[in-house]
């Protein structure tokens, strides 16, 4: 129950910073010469996608050492993960087209970096239905390991079969070799904004966990059935 | 385990499957028909004016390749799970990965036999010049392949026994198709315009290093997916 709420009050201060870096970024961060208000967006964007793609990283690593240690903190832990990497995901899929409307005038283009994040959430998806279709928790337990370290493995081929065709997206400004390419105003703002979503991530994944702990100590019961 | 020993066990599990395979020859008569009917139904697909069919060809030949063989996957340990056969597998004194290396070359003897009566029939309905390249053609539908057939056959395993495995497969293995399947597609196209074989060199590195990576990986997480 502790843990539960410890991730109640993270996710509440998040919250309460996003609804701050989004006072910060419209109210008190410049105007993008080229963009326009567009730009804005970017101060979610970046970071989600930031926390997609490692959520799916940690996946696979708590995977690998579950296979080993057969551990099953670390299994709810890549359960939680994946599920709290899908919905960064999809906010990466939402605020993408939101922006690329005004910019690129389409909501949707066939891009490298549009397809990986694409990708990604069919991962996402597919791991959580594998979870969902088994509902002996140790056989889950193995089977969603084993696709997490292939969905681990695979993220780098994604990036490289992306980065072979042209893309429209804009080129990395923060995480890039060199000084990022941002003044101080917005990229504060930027780095208000990652560490809020790094807030929010542990905030969800500490939730999603304590209800997967829950979860389970009923199922021993014998009081549901599985998720 | 000596090496030697785990291609000889492999060996022997792929060759009963293949056996059983040929002797029922179900599987394999319903996926050559299966070819034949996706090939026909491109045909009915598209616009021969708009579209000259060697700029079609590629995506043809590997969306049919992709169904065919996600069909033939399902197959693999679906065989095993009667009469609990899996089960008489998993107690033979050999190591787990050659069940598993003997089940992906199964499935690769079964994926070649359907790409072979795909590649000259789309050369007969479409009309497409694939004698000439047959070398690096045969070479790019290899090494695509083997990356695909290993990773499916790994969530075979898995699928098969849970709920709705015909359907969960593909919606595994989807994601990890699309990869090898974008650089094949994409250097189909280049073969069979006839540009000159540097010019898919990078993709064919790609996809060799994409069948090592999952081959290696599938060797090393397939016991977990049937030790008790």
């Amino acid at each position: 129950m502790r843990m539960l709420r410890v991730g109640r009050w993270i996710t509440a201060i998040g919250l309460a910073l996003l609804a701050g870096v989004y006072v910060r970024a419209l109210a008190f961060t410049p105007i993008e010469q080229s963009q326009g208000l567009a730009q804005k967006i970017f101060y979610l964007h970046v970071p989600a996608a930031i926390w997609a793609e490692t959520a799916m990283i940690l996946v696979g690593l708590a995977s690998i050492v579950y296979l080993f240690t057969k551990d099953p903190r670390l299994d709810r832990f890549a359960a939680s993960s994946a599920e709290v990497g899908t919905v960064f995901c999809a906010i990466v899929l939402t605020t993408g087209p939101i922006w690329g409307k005004p910019i690129w005038g389409t909501w949707w283009t066939w891009d490298a970096r549009l397809t990986f994040t694409l990708f990604l959430f069919l991962l996402y998806v597919g791991y959580l239905l594998l979870r969902s279709a088994i509902p002996d928790p140790a056989m889950r337990a193995r089977y969603a390991a084993v696709l997490g370290i292939c969905g681990m493995c695979e993220v780098p081929f994604i990036h490289l079969s992306v980065y072979m065709f042209p893309t429209l997206h804009p080129m990395p400004i923060v995480l890039q070799p060199g000084r990022p390419k941002l003044p101080w105003s917005m990229l504060s703002t930027w780095l208000l904004s990652l560490g809020v979503f790094t807030l929010l991530y542990v905030g969800f994944v500490v939730q999603r966990y304590a209800v997967s702990y829950f979860r389970e100590q009923l199922e021993a019961a014998g009081e549901v059935g599985h998720a | 385990m000596r090496s030697p020993d785990l291609l000889r066990h492999a060996w022997a599990v792929a060759s009963k499957d293949l056996l059983v395979e040929f002797r029922s020859r179900t599987a394999i008569l319903s996926a050559a028909v299966f070819v034949v009917l996706v090939l026909v139904v491109f045909n009915f697909g598209r616009d021969p004016t708009a579209i000259s069919n060697v700029d079609l060809a590629p995506s043809i030949l590997w969306v049919t390749f992709t169904f065919a063989a996600i069909l033939a996957l399902n197959r693999a340990f679906q065989l095993e799970l009667e009469n609990q056969a899996l089960d008489g597998l998993l107690l033979a004194p050999i190591e787990r990965s050659s069940i598993y290396v003997g089940k992906l070359i199964a499935n690769l003897v079964f994926v070649a036999t359907i790409e072979l009566i795909g590649v000259p029939l789309l050369a007969l309905f479409f009309n497409v010049p694939v004698l000439s390249y047959l070398l690096p053609l045969g070479a790019l539908i290899a090494l695509a392949t083997i990356g695909f057939v290993a990773v499916g056959t790994l969530f075979s395993a898995m699928t098969v026994r849970t709920r709705f495995a015909e359907l969960l497969l593909p919606v595994l293995l989807l994601p990890f198709m699309i990869p090898p399947l974008s650089w094949a597609v994409l250097a189909t196209g280049r073969v069979l315009a006839g540009r000159p074989l540097s010019e898919i060199a990078g993709w064919l590195n790609m996809l060799a290093v994409y069948d090592i990576v999952f081959v290696t990986l599938a060797i090393f997480l397939f016991p977990a997916t049937v030790n008790e």
